[in-house]
């Protein structure tokens, strides 16, 4: 085990393998038990079924048959908390709006990112919690992380201090620019962390952070072409 | 007082106290700062403080100019709970209640586990025989949801994340458990057609052999490679696509084939040719992401400009052959977001910005679900940022023929047109179903339904609907899944919002939606939001059946009001259908039987259309018709009213004078 002060718990692989690297999953946790010895299915009864593959006979299960969850991943969990993290920061940024612009267009926007981003922020903070993870990175190294204690690298997209210095200074049509130009680059910074996560193996597996990713996906990539068109406007 | 409000704030203590639980000594009696840091505070009565992720937050400030929910409905304030909340219903009736089968839940653990007895006990839980359901629910939120259903005779499909369960609804009222087929894979949307049953599959833990335990993470990096990027190891039995079972045993379906996509399915659509009685059609909506071509040849996720092959920027359809359904393939990849003067793939944009000069490639890529009205030759296409309005008359090769762009949707989600053809209702799922977004400051133009007129091929915008009851903000709530009613002379759509519950909806007057009736049950939790709630309400032969994510199957009946008479509701039970898969839109046709009069008569009376005393002889003609068993000379005197009929249509508003022509041809030859 490590020796380092452990927040996070370690991914394992389906814990009815193995109880030796049990960890702060709850769900992880409910498999290990021994399952109810099975009553003979009752004829007449429903029954419960699991297919094969194309043309391989389908199985009857036992009828008190309970659901297994697939696992989670490394993966899921660096997304969510860095999905946070970038999270905040649009929130931050849609925060201005109100002394900064009177432009329409923006503060509708402003107005729908804040809502949804911040809401989803605490629909990361809840997956998290509910599986004993952290909800942030800022914290000291974990085992096999090369991180050192020092705080975590912005995710993509995120804008720089200088960026955000400059966004806070702005007014009127620049800010209207800056705020668009800097949410189309956070925006597409999320994409990314989209793909990343879905290209990482075993991720995705989870229904809840499969939904969500797939609609920041889904949602981000249409505000994005709605603020290009406000961004043109503004020329 | 519920069990899951006392359970609510202990259980982020909870799970900070099952961080290794098999960790040495020395850790468990050091737990350190750290370790008590973040989840520490819930258990300290503190819900609303910043650092406990389960208390909701509310919504912010509505944006200028916008609306929100009614939070005077009665439905903005009922009792919490999961199986004990409040109810309240206007319009229709709760006629059952089924739980989730155990097959699709994780198991009430026995709580014997000296751990878990530990853990219990250091949150002051005490003896409890069975982990708490609450906790389950918040671990395995959607992993286990329902989704969406299809009909077939007396049986109904209920759709799930862990796969499909099938009822015996011969008797509504008396709905009961046939099957219960588990095969995960992402919603399971289901669809019937005879003999067989489609299911959608897109997420990653999808396997062709239906096994439920997805595919192990990678093992841990080598020490100092922690950094490298690694794909995803091609998995030859990992299946995301269009299952494709036999049903002719109800209780044992078995898969016959599995036809894999690119993008996996979302959802898909039946489509069936008029000319082509031997094959039916799969469209199928990838959502998702593009898997790598490792593990299934020709796919990719590049732009258009890299790889015109890309597995973005199209639909795929499937065909399947009835008599062979094990020979079921993808027979064509419509480009549907073509520009046909360019040529280019990704030719549409959602921005808005029609008419404004040069068209620049934009880039919807997808569609979420499609609606098809074969008896019209039409699909209305929900796509992600438009909505499509495509040409099917050569199914294999949809035409895109309009698209429309809405700047106060997010998220174009699912469509359903008018029986005549003549308006399409589409839905926003604003935030994807997971978040509160019907809360007071929730504008109503977000998150809701936009009704298009539908004209020579031409879509023009009408108005919005959204849920009217502001919903709490552990409810999650969006507009969601609706299928029409069959109530002749009218438009009426019932629809799920997730925990808003069921609303009926008339839309006659696309301008002026109005809700007629709804159901609606109180948040699963108080404290915390708990994904649940309704994700599809259908009409079905005289019954409406909602899906409800965590809590199970509930059936409904409609019940008069001043707003839909019991007549209406008589004539909408006359038309009975074989098979029901929502977004394979058939055309309702009314028999001419006499029930159906007096439906129109009732909506003649409603809307002022005709005096009283014609209305009054008019009902008076056909309730002698009835008691005579349709004697000829009883008819005759129903028949001599229609001349009338005919003048007070050539004066009427046009949804009156549709009545008013219906209702003489029904008088003019009435069936028992």
């Amino acid at each position: 085990m490590s020796s380092f002060p452990v927040r996070k718990a370690k991914i394992c692989a389906p814990a009815r393998t193995t109880h030796a690297c049990a960890t702060g999953l709850i769900a992880v946790l409910l498999l290990t038990f021994a399952p109810i010895p099975s009553r003979s299915q009752a004829s007449g009864g429903p029954s419960v079924v699991q297919p094969g593959a194309p043309g391989e006979p389908t199985k009857t299960l036992p009828n008190d048959t309970h659901a297994t969850l697939p696992p989670i991943s490394r993966a899921d969990v660096d997304f969510m908390q860095g999905m946070i993290m970038h999270h905040s920061q649009a929130v931050e940024m849609t925060a201005l709006i109100q002394s900064h612009t009177e432009n329409k267009n923006v503060r509708a926007m402003g107005a729908k990112i804040s809502s949804s981003q911040a809401d989803e922020i605490r629909m990361m903070q809840r997956w998290l919690a509910a599986r004993g993870q952290a909800t942030s990175m800022e914290m000291p190294g974990m085992p096999g992380m090369d991180m050192g204690g020092k705080a975590m690298a912005p995710m993509p997209g995120m804008l720089t201090p200088d960026q955000m210095t400059a966004l806070k200074h702005a007014t009127g049509t620049e800010f209207d620019r800056l705020f668009l130009s800097g949410m189309i680059q956070h925006h597409g910074g999320a994409l990314v962390m989209v793909k990343d996560l879905f290209n990482s193996a075993g991720a995705g597996q989870d229904a809840e952070i499969f939904d969500f990713a797939t609609d920041v996906d889904n949602s981000q990539r249409a505000e994005i072409k709605i603020m290009q068109k406000y961004l043109e406007e503004l020329h | 007082m519920n069990s899951t409000r006392s359970l609510t704030l202990p259980l982020a203590a909870m799970a900070a106290v099952l961080f290794f639980p098999s960790q040495s000594n020395a850790q468990e009696q050091k737990p350190g700062p750290d370790a008590a840091a973040q989840p520490a505070p819930q258990a300290q009565e503190k819900p609303k403080e910043e650092g406990d992720p389960f208390a909701p937050q509310p919504a912010p400030p509505l944006p200028p100019g916008m609306t929100g929910s009614d939070t005077k409905d009665p439905r903005a304030s009922l009792k919490p709970g999961m199986y004990d909340a409040g109810e309240i219903a206007r319009g229709m009736k709760h006629v059952a209640h089924i739980k989730k089968p155990d097959a699709f839940q994780l198991q009430a653990t026995s709580s014997d586990d000296p751990s878990v007895q530990k853990v219990l006990g250091q949150l002051g839980i005490g003896a409890v025989e069975k982990m708490p359901k609450a906790l389950q629910l918040v671990i395995a939120q959607l992993a286990f949801a329902n989704s969406d259903f299809a009909f077939q005779g007396t049986h109904l499909f209920q759709g799930n994340f862990y796969g499909v369960n099938i009822y015996d609804i011969s008797n509504p009222a008396k709905a009961s458990l046939l099957t219960s087929m588990v095969c995960p894979g992402g919603q399971g949307d289901v669809s019937v057609y005879g003999n067989l049953m489609f299911m959608s599959v897109e997420m990653p833990n999808g396997r062709v052999d239906c096994g439920a335990d997805g595919f192990p993470p990678e093992p841990a990096p080598e020490s100092g490679k922690e950094k490298e990027k690694r794909l995803p190891v091609p998995q030859k039995d990992r299946f995301r696509g269009v299952r494709v079972f036999d049903i002719s045993d109800i209780k044992k379906p078995k898969q016959v084939a599995a036809v894999q996509t690119c993008r996996g399915s979302h959802t898909h659509t039946l489509v069936l040719d008029p000319n082509d009685k031997e094959n039916v059609y799969i469209y199928v909506s990838g959502t998702s992401f593009v898997r790598q071509s490792e593990e299934l040849a020709g796919c990719s996720g590049e732009g258009p400009e890299k790889d015109p092959n890309t597995a973005l920027f199209r639909i795929d359809v499937i065909k399947v052959p009835v008599a062979h359904p094990d020979q079921a393939a993808i027979v064509s990849h419509p480009r549907v977001f073509i520009d046909p003067r360019s040529g280019v793939v990704n030719g549409l944009n959602n921005g808005g910005s029609h008419g404004k000069g040069e068209e620049k490639p934009r880039d919807t890529d997808q569609c979420h679900d499609i609606t098809v009205y074969s008896a019209i030759g039409l699909a209305a296409g929900a796509c992600s940022g438009n909505g499509l309005l495509l040409d099917i008359k050569d199914p294999v090769n949809p035409k895109r023929v309009d698209a429309v762009n809405d700047p106060n949707y997010s998220y174009w989600h699912s469509a359903s047109f008018s029986n005549d053809g003549t308006k399409v209702v589409f839905t926003d799922e604003w935030g994807g179903g997971l978040g509160a977004r019907c809360r007071a400051n929730d504008p109503n133009k977000w998150g809701a339904d936009a009704i298009f007129n539908l004209k020579d091929d031409k879509l023009t915008f009408a108005n919005y609907y959204k849920l009217p009851a502001a919903q709490g903000d552990t409810e999650n709530c969006v507009a969601h899944n609706g299928s029409l009613i069959p109530v002749p002379g009218r438009d009426i759509e019932v629809q799920a919002w997730y925990q808003g519950g069921v609303s009926v909806m008339d839309f006659t007057d696309p301008a002026h939606p109005q809700e007629i009736a709804y159901f609606d049950r109180g948040p699963i939790d108080p404290k915390m939001l708990v994904l649940g709630g309704d994700w599809s309400a259908y009409w079905y032969n005289g019954a409406i059946y909602g899906s409800e994510i965590a809590r199970g199957l509930d059936v409904f009946e409609l019940t008069a009001t001043d707003l839909l008479s019991q007549n209406e509701i008589d004539a909408a039970k006359a038309v009975q259908v074989k098979e029901l898969n929502v977004q394979n839109q058939q055309k309702l046709e009314w028999p001419s039987k006499l029930v159906v009069a007096k439906a129109y008569v009732d909506q003649l009376e409603r809307s002022q259309a005709l005096p009283a005393d014609q209305i009054a002889s008019l009902r008076k003609g056909i309730r002698d018709a009835e008691k005579s068993h349709l004697k000829e000379k009883q008819v005759a005197k129903l028949r001599a009213m229609t001349e009338k009929l005919a003048a007070n249509a050539s004066s009427a508003k046009p949804a009156d004078a549709t009545r008013l022509q219906a209702l003489a041809e029904i008088l003019k030859h009435p069936v028992a």
